[in-house]
């Protein structure tokens, strides 16, 4: 009897657990959905303004209206996994990030340029392809990290698989040896991972 | 104002030419990709923003705009270069092209 009531009240006590769980749940998916919303806004109209170049009311509300309906259908594009937490933490290290890419690829175009007019360039250079196993696991630092990789010269990246193991063609043993070293620490999308 | 327009895009001048020099010296398919992908770039980067500079030397809304447009292009081929090498380069791969090493004649 009384284990009946007990199971009785398990049965009635986890259909409610559910509803308030599903109610806090769709409260946080409508608020999560509204920050991505509003920042896929903001960039759309700040490129709608850019690329029109008109100010007047009239051309204003036309990209008013279609910023909003883009950004509604999409927004979930820019911003797969709605969470909120650690995306400003995110771009702060993206911004951080791009001036540190910017001086290495200068380094090593420089570097890529005397290979170049080098007159016993034959002799420097030393293809080699490099294996590793890089640590990131979201998508989009997997593929921002590939495109870096690419952008300094010196090392191209071959092929990537989802899991993060990496097959880069070096020009030579100075330009391959430091990866995947400080460049995958500096990643954006580094901190993200240890989050889950 | 003149001078840093100048300075930069005989830069990218030289580096766009050091791509090209790359591409007729380098011993196999997968070396020349380097020079090509990648210099072009750094070139790009100079001689767009001497453009968008130069753009600005009569300062109002519309050559600001102007040379806010000038700067996205360079971002999409921030964005096409590396993207269009690795390509090229899974191409090859998947063509069954074996890197030049060390030792090997020319191709």
């Amino acid at each position: 009897m009384d284990r009946q009531n007990q199971e009785n009240l398990g049965t009635n006590r986890s259909p409610t657990n559910n509803e308030e769980r599903s109610s806090t749940q769709s409260l946080q998916g409508r608020r999560l959905f509204f920050y991505p919303f509003l920042i896929t806004f903001i960039i759309m109209f700040g490129l709608w303004l850019v690329l029109s170049g008109h100010f007047d009311a009239f051309h204003m509300s036309l990209g008013l209206i279609s910023c909003a309906i883009v950004s509604y259908l999409s927004s979930d594009l820019l911003f797969p996994s709605p969470r909120i937490r650690g995306l400003f933490s995110q771009w702060v290290r993206f911004v951080r990030y791009v001036p540190w890419l910017m001086v290495e690829i200068i380094k090593a175009n420089l570097h890529v340029t005397y290979l170049v007019f080098h007159p016993r360039m034959m002799e420097l250079i030393d293809p080699r392809i490099i294996k590793f196993r890089s640590k990131l696991k979201s998508d989009l630092a997997l593929v921002t990290f590939a495109n870096s990789i690419t952008l300094t010269p010196g090392t191209i990246t071959v092929y990537v698989s989802i899991d993060g193991d990496f097959k880069v063609h070096a020009i030579d043993k100075a330009s391959g040896d430091p990866l995947p070293g400080e460049m995958e620490a500096r990643m954006p999308g580094h901190s993200v991972r240890s989050n889950g | 104002m003149n001078i840093i327009v100048t300075l930069l895009l005989f830069a990218g001048l030289f580096f766009f030419t050091g791509g090209a020099v790359g591409i007729l010296r380098f011993p196999d398919f997968y070396s020349r990709l380097h020079p090509a992908g990648k210099l072009d770039t750094l070139g790009s980067l100079l001689a767009i923003t001497a453009l968008a500079l130069f753009n600005l030397h009569h300062f109002s809304i519309g050559t600001l705009l102007t040379s806010i447009k000038i700067i996205l292009i360079l971002v999409f081929v921030f964005l096409a270069s590396p993207t269009a090498t690795h390509a090229i380069v899974d191409a090859g791969v998947r063509a069954g092209l074996a890197p030049w090493v060390k030792g090997e004649e020319r191709r």
